[in-house]
């Protein structure tokens, strides 16, 4: 099947007939709107509680009801969790795109099928599992409307007896599913156990696959990108969110709207300690947020790449009168409207430089889900710290797709409101001038609206100003300014998190990614070793502007390769832009780009057709 | 012993909070000698100081454009934040959500509005957000030298002799139709009228949108205009006699109640309005856009207050947030503790 491309050179990784446990790749093929989320989600929930390292990713289309979907389940015992394109278990339920999946298999797979479909004709090399799911689910869901969304927990009963998954622990799942819903429990698990029982009874296991306990997961949650980023907007204090739906951000919003509900309403009176506004557009969303900011509020908005550009032009004015908002961007693959479902690092150059004239902007790349809990509330911090539009660039992979996860950490620090003064401080001094960099650090101070005293109040604007906020249209006046912000984007990369950076001492060659891309880039450091002895140190970027760090890794290794998930190499670019004529001679690029999460495959090959070259 | 004259001391005007209005001026107007925006910003002044508002209180919003330049020009000592063009009433919205007791005025033309800023202004209307929206109207664009805006009427001609083949956008209209609760127009050379009903606008607690029609003395003053001076004064309908009287007055006129409607504001203010023709209930959406719509087929223009709701909720009301400003809520009000975070973390192992 033409969206999961195997690669051509991928090494069959055991040997014919060999075992293989806790590590292999379930694929469920479905159409979208059959209700198959539930099914999946307890299936990997029951994986999970066994302990085993899984990871889950959902592809699936634009749209509502009716096209075809895929849910990859990667279990994998030695903790990997980037995608892998391989697949070894196929449930294929979608009579669409069924013969292109098995066409698509590696000899030794399984593949568990709807009856109906007559799979078994188009392959000899694979091991095939027949079942009847529309005669399996009548008797136990009588109600006919319920069963096409019943029918595919069918699966997770047949594959948990071909694979060794403990029932109790679908069971689990199923109440972490459905919380108190004893009825929807019931039905569901009957369904499994409909399947578990046809499975005992007349398929013979006779693939290599299995899975047992272990104990790598134990004590770890689950939990989607943007639920994390939700929680660390909610820890990191936010008063004011400001959004308009998108794809694949929306979740985000939604998510903190049930948990602000949850958490950050004031018990005395009942009153919220926030507002949450879906705005008519992203103009509006980010001149909402920005207005927020300036009144004082923590505020922010999420949206993915189309967004972007419609806050284009109130990022310029946020640089330039320097008013704090916290910005995610869930990423998306473009341009334009792109493929609104597929993921993609695709706004690295267009937020690092958003709007127009000279502007800058700090970004955060997360690279996991405890990351977007962390860095959102570091992004508050270093918003109203440096009173200036902060970026936190997620992607749909870590946004939509759920992660294993330690539990995140509680704040250690108070909130950072940066500087601001107050009545009493304006007694004191007299006066302020809002654009004077009193501390050396490109950081003026601001006041309140609001703040009672009658040398408190100034104008912002984003037309010229100098240093008492007063509209300046003299050259020294402009430069002056703009040499501040210069400097203050100097102080932001002393207080942005600098690069991860894992060596080895003897390390041939060095690889810069960031974001998702790690977890593809972490396992391909191991296959570069393993399969072809090449020893990689790896630096993984965690803020734009980058940190002097950043040009030492590059000048100590002899070639570095950048991975980007876009086609014009953007964070190749953007070190390029930064750093100095000797290190950008060491660049090279891996570029993936076809909307999939990336996988170690890809990145290992790039990287090995390169070196065989020197 | 030859004796000095002291001249007596005249003591200073002052209002409720003791403020002289010297308090309440701004910067010296860079706009155009006789342009009807500095008339409305002699306006605001007195509004703000008649009425007794802490200048600090204020946020001064506005977009771009020779109207969104006039906030610099009065409340010397309030906030202000120019934004970008049409995009004022996001940032308005952002600033109240942030701090509610806050008093926003934002100030706006006929392009930042009705044209730029069309998809911002209605959703601010629906919103009800409190604040004051002031449009300075002339039908054309000041400051790129005089291009027509969507409030020019069909007809109307510009200096250069193009006539207008567009109707326009009534900005009136749209905003009761779309749930302002407080819609009127003025003329900026109508000094009585615009009084009252800035200071009505001060006093309610809503969305208060005031259209004001305010000659461009440069590009739109001219014969075959329909924002002139000359042409404004003969055809403007007033649709009542407005009068003001603030919560902290006594009422001193008298009024017959058969022909003035008696207008309870949120604090405690007072509108008059004492017909000047037929009936008026300015508590009906229909009948002002009734009144609206056969002003225009008349090519007249009516002025005065054509839609009030004082009970509708505002928007900060129907996001039941705390009373206090959410922006400067301490950190204990707004990250909870540790324990809320191991609950969740439970919940999702």
């Amino acid at each position: 099947m033409a969206i999961l491309p195997v690669t051509a050179n991928e090494v069959s990784r055991v040997a014919e007939g060999e075992r293989v446990v806790n590590d292999l790749n379930i694929q469920v093929a479905t159409v979208n709107g059959s209700g198959s989320n539930t099914a999946n989600t307890v299936l990997l929930r029951a994986l999970f509680q066994m302990g085993i390292p899984v990871s889950g990713k959902n592809l699936f289309p634009s749209n509502i009801a009716g096209l075809p979907t895929w849910f990859t389940i990667r279990v994998s015992k030695q903790g990997y969790v980037a995608r892998r394109s391989e697949i070894d278990i196929l449930v294929a339920m979608n009579p669409e795109t069924a013969e292109e999946d098995v066409r698509g298999l590696r000899p030794g797979s399984a593949v568990v099928y709807d009856e109906r479909l007559n799979l078994k004709r188009l392959r000899h090399d694979l091991t095939f599992y027949s079942v009847p799911f529309d005669q399996l689910v009548a008797p136990i869901c009588p109600e006919a409307k319920l069963r096409k969304l019943v029918r595919n927990m069918i699966y997770d009963g047949v594959l948990a007896k071909l694979l060794g998954i403990d029932m109790e622990e679908i069971r689990i799942g199923l109440q972490k599913q459905f919380r108190k819903k004893a009825k929807a429990i019931d039905l569901n698990f009957n369904a499994a156990r409909v399947g578990y029982e046809y499975a005992e009874k007349h398929l013979p296991k006779a693939d290599r696959f299995s899975v047992e306990r272990m104990d790598s997961a134990r004590g770890k949650i689950l939990i989607e990108g943007n639920a994390a980023a939700a929680l660390g907007a909610m820890f990191a204090g936010v008063t004011v969110v400001t959004w308009y739906p998108i794809t694949p951000s929306s979740s985000l919003c939604e998510t903190l709207i049930d948990y602000m509900k949850r958490y950050r309403i004031d018990p005395e009176t009942g009153k919220a300690t926030f507002a949450i506004v879906q705005a008519e557009d992203e103009l509006a969303s980010l001149g909402m947020a920005l207005g927020a900011g300036w009144a004082g509020a923590r505020s922010m908005t999420a949206t993915a790449g189309p967004g972007i550009s419609l806050m284009a032009e109130f990022t310029g004015f946020g640089y330039y009168a320097e008013i704090p908002a916290v910005i995610f961007d869930v990423q998306r693959v473009g341009p334009s409207t792109g493929l609104p479902t597929r993921t993609q690092q695709g706004d690295v150059l267009s937020t690092a430089f958003l709007s127009h004239g000279d502007t800058k902007h700090p970004l955060f790349f997360p690279c996991s889900v405890e990351e977007c809990f962390t860095m959102a509330i570091e992004a508050f911090d270093l918003a109203e710290g440096l009173q200036t539009p902060v970026f936190v660039l997620t992607d749909l992979d870590l946004g939509m797709n759920v992660w294993m996860s330690d539990p995140f950490p509680y704040p250690e620090k108070p909130m950072q409101r940066g500087k601001v003064l107050t009545e009493e401080d304006i007694k004191r001094l007299g006066g302020f001038e809002r654009y004077r960099d009193v501390d050396g650090d490109g950081v003026g101070y601001r006041t309140l609206p609001g703040t009672p005293h009658p040398a408190a109040g100034y104008f912002t604007r984003g037309s010229g100003h100098n240093e008492k906020a007063i509209y300046s249209e003299r050259p020294e006046d402009y430069v002056h300014n703009m040499d501040r912000l210069t400097r203050k984007f100097e102080t932001v990369r002393e207080r942005v998190p600098g690069p991860v950076i894992k060596e080895n001492g003897v390390a041939d060659l060095g690889i810069i990614a960031y974001g998702t891309s790690h977890w593809a880039v972490a396992e391909s450091v191991d296959q570069l070793d393993q399969e072809h002895g090449l020893k990689a140190d790896y630096c993984r970027l965690r803020a734009f502007p980058f940190a002097p760090q950043v040009a030492d890794f590059v000048r100590r290794h002899p070639r570095v390769y950048v991975v980007d998930q876009n086609r014009d190499a953007q964070m190749y670019q953007l070190l390029r832009l930064e750093l100095g004529p000797d290190e950008v001679k060491k660049l090279r690029t891996v570029r993936y780009y076809a909307g999939l999460p990336l996988d170690a495959r890809t990145v290992t090959d790039a990287i090995v057709s390169e070196e065989v070259k020197k | 012993m030859a004796t000095t004259t002291i001249p007596p001391q005249v003591p200073k005007k002052t209002n409720r909070l003791g403020l002289d209005s010297s308090a309440y001026k701004g910067n010296r107007s860079t706009l155009c000698a006789g342009c009807g925006h500095n008339a409305i910003s002699e306006r605001i002044i007195e509004a703000f100081y008649e009425m007794g508002v802490e200048p600090h209180r204020v946020t001064k919003l506005s977009g771009i454009g020779c109207s969104s330049k006039s906030p610099a020009y009065f409340l010397g000592s309030a906030y202000g934040c120019n934004a970008v063009h049409g995009r004022m009433p996001s940032i308005a919205s952002g600033t109240m959500l942030a701090n509610r007791n806050l008093i926003a005025l934002g100030v706006s033309g006929d392009g930042d509005t009705a044209s730029i800023g069309i998809g911002q202004f209605v959703h601010l209307m629906r919103r009800n957000i409190p604040m004051i929206y002031i449009i300075e109207d002339n039908g054309v664009y000041g400051l790129t030298k005089g291009q027509f805006s969507a409030t020019a009427d069909l007809g109307s001609k510009l200096k250069s002799g193009v006539i207008n083949d567009l109707p326009p956008i009534d900005t009136c209209a749209l905003a009761i139709q779309l749930g302002a609760t407080y819609v009127a127009r003025s003329f900026s050379g109508d000094k009585r009228q615009l009084s009252a009903l800035m200071k009505g606008a001060v006093a309610h607690q809503g969305t208060a949108m005031l259209d004001v029609i305010s000659p461009c003395v440069t590009f739109n003053d001219h014969e075959g205009s329909t924002k002139s001076y000359s042409f404004v004064k003969d055809h403007d309908e007033p649709l009542q006699d407005v009068s003001f009287v603030p919560f902290f007055e006594e009422i001193t006129v008298d009024y017959d109640p058969g022909t003035t409607v008696d207008v309870t504001l949120h604090d405690g203010s007072r509108l008059l309005l004492r017909k000047l023709g037929a009936d008026y209930d300015p508590t009906s959406k229909t009948e002002a856009l009734r009144v609206l719509t056969e002003a225009h087929d008349r090519g007249e223009i009516v002025t005065g207050l054509f839609y009030i709701d004082t009970k509708a909720p505002n928007f900060l009301q129907l996001l039941n947030v705390v009373d206090e400003p959410l922006a400067t809520l301490p950190e204990s009000r707004v990250r909870p503790p540790k324990h809320v975070l191991d609950e969740i973390m439970e919940e999702l192992k």
